[in-house]
């Protein structure tokens, strides 16, 4: 091992595997996780050359060849627990998207829970024994997040019994559904049902795209790949164009809504199931956010304990990058931060198991906060964890650039969350939608409850003739529990600014859609606001279930560098409400960098607790053993361009060239 | 045809796109010959960036190669030169996908550290590619900080050679580029040594392939570096050498030189050293990062007046994205960052002019704000482009992660100039050295550089803005910028000097104030930006509307940036919390206005479609059926499905018959 790795680690004040643990869930999964990944990486059926070093095509290939393999060993081995086949899966992908992901999950699960009976015992088992490979054909080219504006039609057919399903224009082509282009031979389409000449709005279509037998397209169906993209190598995302094509009656997902042979249609009980299936979605953003953050970290904090650059001291050795300030300002907190998400994650996963038990009994009244708050939070942490991954990328200098440092991989991944399962900036007025109801609500007298609860203090707060929030002195910034009141006041003033200027555009007779563009900009924040808050909260109530002393003293120190940063960054909201003063927020950036020094001897062993195994990291700079420099040149020999010793284009352009001139 | 949401946006523009153009490129003749260079370059098959987003590395990499062989071949049938007015058009109109690019570095670091003997020697061979050459400074364990380099060239006096030796695998180089592969002669840096005595980082030039056959020359371990994040069409190489002898000729000379018998001589300054690399800072501004800035505001923008998403109003069609606040919120500040940042170039490059005509008089002078200048301005230009991309990115929904909107590449190439020519935040640091420095000088009633006069002025006071409109005054916002700048970089220096006071040594007190020294450099050099587009803004000429559309987007500029640091304008209160909602009132307000002229704006950056090449922001705006014709052409589609004989098939087949 690298004698400066194996410097840091001795040095660490707490055990890395208590912190395991706790991100775990305990013990007994950690053991079970490691068990699970022990299977996969020491499998020789799932080894491969380098994916960096091979075309779109291969790593397609490699995918699907590990796929294939992979369906199969989870039901040899009799894995079965949702959380330990998304280990699975995550290992012997490393992470990465593969063609099977939306037949897994999403083709699947919807025939769960939208088929009807008859169409389960029709469908189930041969998807589930993959004769059938579905996907789930949602997007179109120019219709995106919002679903009511889809094109693609379904028109029923008495005569026949059948719909017949047409992409009218180019922007209904569906395009970016994962698998539809290569591999699925069905697909879930989403389409606007037309019955005895009225348009009953969007509904689900089983389509078979491919013949069975030959993989060719069906007459009548266009399918095909969407090209290069940024990153998602292993996907093949696709396009679906549909000329007069015919399905049988029966082929609609028919347990809630349904269209009777003669072509009565049959409306359905509620809508809001759907939120069952997006809120569970959007909470694996939030881990996931935490998850590729977590990687970037790694890579970054272990890369800078081995990287020596330039001089602190005149005359001594170039020291290691992670002690210089700039660097540790750079990625403490975002270590921090991948810690507070992780939180976060098990939060919303543990309350929507705990009201998903309700929801089947009917009981639906704490959806609509959590659906709320997934959304606002799938947008704050996949923003975030963005940003913090190209900081880490950026933190490593040239060699992070380099695709053997991982990160560029980890990016590419994790970016377009940002995007799917609901453009984040549409998420973030979701909230706002929910947050000004609230304050609404309060407004006219009546309480609400849960994580906007802080909104029923407003009332009593609006006697002050000052701004509603202004307590400065009370904040006391070593303490958590106090900055989270910090974070609470700022929420309340941002979303109480932004209901009134929105009231106030109401007022200058706009209509309320105007009105609501007029203010998005200040609802925005209100919501990113609101679920700094709710993070923060989440953070600190988690310290103290940590039972060992030293984990909870640096979880504690983290915690604080979470607040205390996001303080510092967002300094202008808590010094315009009044919450903290000039000179509070001169302590704040000062208590900000002594903690950075407090951290900097467990940097590594945080690191080291997210226990990430070096073949699923991906990277060269991250390696556990931290020798990187003399793997960088291993890797690098096996590069394409390095098959030959002089490159074929000496012979075709160079040469001539130096002849002619 | 054009597409009429985007043909509409072009019918109500406010100004002349042309005259818009004509003054982005500085005079209508500039225009005219940019547009012969760049018709005479897409009109040429060679040139073709058509298939780019299906190629392989490798094929990347030998089209890159074609290219600047055949563009050798053009210039000589155009009659254009590297010294003529054409040349800098040539790189933005073959979008930088060429090879060769450190040949020309090469050249110029011989030009500059060069004695006139090697210069006659290396500069002919070089300009008739009879050698390829390129530029080996970073190693594999060493970066910016030059000082420690490893490589070493020991100097025998028996045979007068150098030999050159990588003693450890930190030491390789590692990362210059046309070397994996390309490259016949390289100049290498390393630490010279004479008598067992070492006398710092020199520069020697060294054969690394034969000239023949390009093979590997004896001593030399050279290849490619492997895949990257963008850049698949260069070279980046390692280079390893043992025991690798070169004559004492080839150590370039112009500063210093070894004596047959070992005596090592030095001089003249080597500051001029700094002239190279703030060349090299500047001239990246505009090639690499406006131009991707301006691209991708380009495509995001006529994107986004084509798309359409939701509903504003009931009943009505679904409404352009662009006409969502949220959309303006994203894209309207990046546009104005273009504009911004397009004065920022100007002025640096009239200031390295009139520095460099004052360096030629051997005036050294006027380096260190130069140095200091080009520094910080190459390290807060490239951070505020590389975010501004990736926001560009982001604001086109999912189309925007197809590589064939042409908006990865532009991200993924930009962000490299984020380290490549000194790391960021180093180069932030110097500019803090330099301002903390003329801090000094100026509360003590010396003379400094003009950029930093004011930091001598010492004025308390609170902004004296009465209402929003208030804050459409160059004045005052200028003022602010000023006054957080000065703010800034004092009480970084008073923290310096406390520290330093209560007994720490001067690098531990350096190190522990890096994060503010940091925050003092970005605001020095955004108030200068703000403080030089208001003043560019007011020379422009009333007539065709250009000047109170730039008006516009100075003041969103301006109050864009006030508003993204609120803290460190409220911090002493210059601006009080009151005063910071008419800022956010006049921002929001200003979103409309500049909203209308957006299209026009972006139009006046005179991109071809090619050199866009994007399915999302061509000048037709025919976004779909593009992408979708672009689609079909992926080789994924054009080539059968191997996978499906060999995985598929038996999957669907049910051969695993154990399920």
């Amino acid at each position: 091992m690298n004698a400066d790795l194996r410097r840091e680690r001795a040095a660490a004040t707490f055990q890395p595997e208590l912190l395991t643990h706790i991100l775990d869930g305990g013990a007994e999964r950690t053991r079970r996780r490691k068990e699970i990944e022990a299977l996969v990486i020491n499998d020789p059926d799932f080894q491969h050359e380098d994916l960096n070093f091979l075309s779109r095509s291969q790593r397609y290939e490699q995918a699907i060849r590990k796929s294939s393999l992979m369906v199969m060993k989870l039901r040899e081995y009799g894995i079965a627990d949702p959380e330990e086949i998304y280990w699975f899966k995550s290992f012997v992908h490393r992470g990465r998207p593969e063609p099977l992901d939306l037949h897994l999950g999403m083709f699947l699960p919807t025939l769960l829970t939208q088929a009807t009976p008859e169409q389960q015992d029709r469908f189930f088992m041969p998807a589930w024994n993959l004769e059938i490979i579905g996907t789930y054909a949602q997007t179109e080219m120019g219709h995106g997040t919002h679903l009511r504006g889809l094109e693609t039609t379904a028109t029923y057919d008495p005569a026949t019994q059948e719909f017949i399903l047409n992409s009218p224009t180019v922007t209904s082509i569906k395009w970016w559904p994962g698998g539809l282009g290569k591999t699925s031979n069905h697909a879930i389409v989403l389409a606007q049902l037309y019955t005895q000449g009225q348009c009953k709005g969007l509904h689900a279509f089983i389509v078979p795209i491919r013949q069975l037998g030959t993989h060719e397209p069906l007459p009548g169906i266009t399918v095909g790949d969407i090209g290069p993209k940024f990153g998602y190598d292993e996907m093949d995302n696709g396009y679906l164009k549909m000329d007069n094509f015919r399905i049988p009656r029966e082929n609609m997902l028919m347990k809630y809504a349904q269209v009777e042979p003669d072509g009565t249609y049959v409306k359905p009980l509620s809508d809001k199931l759907t939120y069952g299936t997006m809120v569970f979605i959007r909470s694996l953003i939030v881990g996931d956010s935490a998850r590729s953050l977590s990687r970037a970290c790694t890579i970054a904090i272990r890369y800078s304990a081995v990287r020596h650059q330039s001089e602190l001291k005149p005359g001594e050795p170039e020291p290691q990058i992670l002690d210089y300030q700039t660097q540790q300002y750079k990625l403490f907190p975002l270590l921090a931060t991948a810690y507070a998400f992780h939180f976060v994650g098990a939060y919303i996963k543990d309350t929507y198991q705990r009201i998903s038990g309700d929801i089947s009994e009917g009981d639906l009244s704490e959806l609509p906060e959590l659906h709320a708050l997934t959304a606002g939070l799938k947008a704050f942490t996949s923003w975030t964890a963005n940003a913090g991954i190209e900081e880490c990328r950026m933190a490593c200098g040239g060699h992070g650039y380099s695709r053997c440092s991982g990160i560029p991989d980890i990016y590419v991944t994790f970016t377009p969350s940002c995007t799917y399962e609901g453009e984040n900036t549409v998420m973030m007025l979701q909230t706002a939608r929910f947050l000004v109801k609230s304050y609404t609500q309060v407004s006219s007298g009546q309480r609400v409850t849960g994580m906007v609860s802080y909104l029923n203090d407003l009332s009593r707060q609006r006697i002050q003739p000052q701004h509603v929030a202004a307590r400065a002195v009370t904040v006391r910034i070593n303490d958590p529990v106090s900055l989270v009141d910090a974070y609470k006041a700022r929420a309340a003033r941002l979303v109480e600014a932004a209901a009134k200027n929105l009231q106030a555009e109401l007022n200058h007779r706009k209509s309320k859609e105007d009105a609501w563009n007029r203010t998005s900009v200040d609802l925005v924040r209100a919501s990113e606001a609101h679920c700094h808050y709710v993070i923060g909260k989440l953070f600190t109530a988690k310290l103290s279930e940590m039972s060992n002393a030293a984990v909870r003293a640096v979880m504690t120190e983290l915690c604080l560098l979470y607040m205390l940063y996001g303080i510092s960054k967002n300094s202008g909201d808590f010094l315009q409400a009044g919450i903290l003063t000039d000179a509070q927020i001169t302590q704040v950036n000062q208590r900000l960098k002594e903690l950075l020094a407090v951290i900097r001897p467990n940097a590594v062993a945080l690191v080291d607790a997210f226990d990430f195994h070096d073949v699923h990291l991906g990277s060269v700079l991250g390696r556990y053993d931290g020798n990187v420099y003399e793997n960088m040149f291993e890797w690098a020999k096996k590069s394409p361009l390095n098959k030959t010793e002089v490159h074929e284009s000496f012979h075709k352009h160079l040469k001539p060239m130096q002849a002619k001139l | 045809s054009v597409n009429p949401d985007l043909a509409s946006e072009r019918q109500t523009a406010s100004f002349s796109v042309e005259k818009l153009t004509a003054w982005l490129d500085g005079g209508v003749e500039c225009t005219r010959m940019r547009r012969a260079v760049v018709d005479a370059i897409e009109s040429d098959p060679v040139f073709s960036r058509e298939n780019q987003y299906f190629q392989s590395q490798n094929e990347r990499y030998e089209a890159a190669v074609r290219k600047a062989v055949h563009l050798q071949r053009k210039m000589r049938e155009m009659g254009w030169t590297e010294n003529g007015p054409e040349f800098k058009y040539i790189y933005r109109a073959v979008s930088g996908d060429v090879a060769f690019l450190l040949h020309r570095v090469f050249m110029r670091s011989i030009s500059v550290l060069g004695s006139d003997k090697q210069i006659a020697k290396w500069i002919p061979l070089a300009t008739q590619y009879q050698l390829i050459g390129s530029y080996a400074q970073t190693e594999l364990g060493h970066g910016t900080y030059i000082q420690g380099l490893e490589t070493t060239a020991v100097y025998d006096t028996t045979t007068q050679e150098f030999i050159l030796n990588t003693p450890k695998i930190s030491a390789m180089k590692w990362w210059p580029g046309d070397m994996g592969r390309s490259s016949t002669h390289t100049v290498a840096f390393a630490q010279l040594y004479i008598h067992g005595k070492c006398y710092g980082v020199h520069p020697f030039i060294v054969q690394i392939r034969s000239l023949r056959d390009h093979s590997l020359c004896p001593g030399i371990i050279a290849g490619d570096i492997g895949p990257k994040m963008s850049f698949e069409h260069a070279d980046n190489g390692f280079l390893m050498l043992q025991n690798v002898r070169v004559p004492r000729e080839n150590m370039l000379s112009n500063f210093c030189e070894v004596q047959p018998d070992g005596t090592y001589t030095r001089r003249g300054s080597e500051q001029i050293n700094y002239l190279t690399m703030t060349t090299v800072r500047i001239a990246l501004i505009s090639d690499e990062v406006l131009v991707a800035l301006m691209k991708a505001c380009t495509i995001a923008i006529r994107y986004s007046v084509v798309r359409r998403q939701s509903k504003l109003k009931p009943g009505e069609e679904e409404a352009k994205i662009l006409d969502y606040q949220t959309q303006q919120e994203k894209l309207l500040p990046q546009l104005a960052a273009a504009y911004a940042f397009h004065t920022t170039n100007d002025y640096l490059q009239k200031l390295f002019d009139k520095s460099y005509s004052e360096i030629q008089k051997n005036n050294l002078e006027v380096l260190p704000e130069l140095h200091a200048l080009s520094s910080g301005f190459k390290a807060v230009i490239t951070q505020h482009c590389t975010s501004a991309v990736e926001i560009c990115l982001r604001a086109c929904g999912g189309h925007g992660y197809s590589l064939l909107s042409g908006l990865p590449s532009l991200y993924t190439k930009i962000l490299a100039s984020c380290i490549y020519e000194g790391e960021n935040t180093i180069l932030l640091l110097q500019t803090a050295r330099f301002l903390i420095k003329c801090f000094m000088a100026a509360r003590a009633g010396q003379p400094v550089p003009p950029s930093v006069t004011y930091l001598a002025t010492e004025k308390l006071g609170k902004c004296p803005a009465r209402n929003k409109l208030d804050f459409l005054s160059p004045d005052i916002y200028t003022e602010a910028y000023q006054h957080t700048a000065i703010r800034l970089t004092s009480s970084a220096a008073a923290k310096l000097q406390d520290l330093v006071q209560s007994g720490a040594k001067k690098h531990d007190a350096w190190n522990q104030c890096t994060v503010q020294l940091v925050q003092a450099a970005k605001a020095h050099c955004h108030y200068i930006t703000v403080k030089n587009f208001t003043e560019t803004v007011e020379k422009l000429e009333p007539r065709a509307g250009i000047q109170k559309i730039m008006k516009h987007l100075c003041d969103l500029f301006a109050l864009h940036g006030i508003i993204s640091n609120a803290g460190v304008f409220l911090h002493d209160g210059y601006i009080s919390g009151a005063q910071m909602d008419m800022v956010t009132a006049s921002y929001l307000d200003l979103l409309p206005v500049i909203r209308k002229d957006a299209v026009p704006l972006v139009d006046a950056f005179d991109f071809t479609d090619k050199s866009l090449n994007s399915a999302l922001g061509s000048y037709d705006g025919q976004v779909y059926q593009r992408l979708y014709e672009w689609a079909q052409k992926s080789p994924t589609n054009k080539q059968g499905n191997p996978a499906y004989e060999r995985y598929l098939k038996p999957l669907l087949h049910n051969t695993l018959s154990k399920l």
